[in-house]
């Protein structure tokens, strides 16, 4: 088990979960890149942000 | 099974009310009263609820012997007809301003004149179960807390029980129903249609609420009517005593309300649905939350969403009622919510 880099959340991998495999964190909804297995390791994923406007 | 009765049951809190209880498997709503209605199907004031109940609205007068009451009338009359009511429940439930605020000089500082009946204020549990689950447990008398203050306490709770509050300034926008369903001039469709009308940029009586229930500090308080009809969206600018990091705030909101069944934390960074909206908790018993940490300022933006009429109103009420009577919390509470709306 790791944690979101964004919001610290738990992060636990499934079973078969490969290294550049993406998930998205359940309490934050971040996109994060599987970075490491042995030690469990994400890091955010590069995501386009929308400007809403601004 | 527990006989309920509601009082003043014809408002739009006093329908909230019948259409929670008449579907709570640990209840049975034994008469709603109304003065207006007196005689009439309970479908003539709540049309959502035609063929819910063969109930009609009764006379105060009428009213009979229960287990519980819960007690939706104006600001005062609990107190003045305290009384009669507490002959005829061993418990109550009121929904007005009456006992919430322990002290009578706050009292009378924020409603400018003095508590009718000080001696019952300490019989009263201030009714907002995630700051005060314990006393409602083993309550008989519950105050139920005020909407806005609802939305803004479970926003500022965590910060606030850390010490990390120097001051803070809270913006309500709130829906039409907060102001009842008595028409006036100013709910008059022309008048009221489009409008954002600034209602209390100062003084509002709610800000007693939140400073009895989190502690002294600075709270500065506007609300804002908008063109919605039920809903509260509350932004509480927090300026904080110590530099928090996103993360931080994360491990606190999650620390405090990861097993609250009805907070959750809305923050998201992508999406239409990023921060708390009230629209999408319209009926639900639920206070959404979120939040935004400004960087290098000591400023953090907290957002909160309610249901005015819910968990605002009548369904904190009925959390409450669980509470006090060994249900499980969430009872005729599970309402998701409707999506689109």
């Amino acid at each position: 088990m790791t944690e979101c880099p964004v919001c610290g959340a738990d992060i636990t991998f499934a079973e078969g979960t490969v290294v550049g495999e993406l998930l998205e964190c359940d309490d934050c909804g971040i996109e994060l890149e599987v970075t490491g297995l042995d030690p469990e390791a994400v890091t955010e994923a590069p995501e386009t942000e929308e400007d809403w406007g601004e | 099974m527990i006989d309920v009765s509601i009082v003043g049951g014809s408002g739009y809190t006093g329908g909230e009310l019948l259409r929670l209880l008449l579907f709570h498997p640990g209840c049975r709503v034994q008469q709603v009263t109304s003065e207006r209605f007196a005689g009439k199907a309970l479908h003539r004031a709540h049309p959502n609820l035609r063929k819910a109940s063969p109930l009609k609205f009764c006379a105060l007068e009428e009213l009979e012997s229960c287990d519980v009451l819960f007690l939706c009338l104006p600001h005062g009359e609990t107190a003045a007809r305290f009384e009669t009511f507490s002959a005829l429940a061993p418990r109550i439930i009121d929904l007005s301003a009456d006992f919430r605020l322990t002290d009578p000089v706050v009292y009378e500082t924020w409603y400018g004149q003095p508590h009718p009946r000080p001696e019952l204020l300490e019989r009263f549990v201030y009714g907002v179960p995630e700051i005060n689950r314990t006393a409602l447990e083993g309550a008989t008398h519950v105050a139920c807390a005020g909407c806005n203050a609802t939305a803004s306490m479970l926003a500022l709770g965590p910060l606030a029980r850390r010490d990390l509050i120097s001051s803070v300034v809270i913006d309500v926008k709130a829906g039409s129903s907060e102001g009842g369903n008595s028409s006036n001039e100013a709910s008059h469709h022309p008048e009221r249609s489009g409008a954002v009308r600034s209602y209390r940029p100062t003084r509002h009586r709610h800000v007693a609420e939140v400073s009895q229930a989190l502690g002294e500090f600075p709270i500065h308080f506007s609300a804002t009517s908008i063109e919605m009809v039920r809903g509260i969206l509350a932004t509480c600018h927090v300026f904080l005593s110590k530099p928090q990091k996103e993360k931080e705030i994360w491990s606190m909101y999650r620390e405090d309300y990861a097993q609250e069944p009805f907070i959750r934390i809305v923050k998201e960074r992508s999406g239409i649905h990023r921060y708390p909206e009230p629209k999408l908790l319209s009926g639900t018993n639920f206070c959404d939350l979120g939040f935004e940490v400004e960087v290098g300022t000591p400023r953090v933006v907290l957002i909160s969403a309610i249901d005015n009429l819910m968990k605002g109103a009548a369904g904190q009420a009925i959390q409450c009622f669980n509470l006090m009577h060994g249900y499980d919390e969430t009872t005729g509470l599970t309402f998701p919510g409707l999506h689109p709306i």
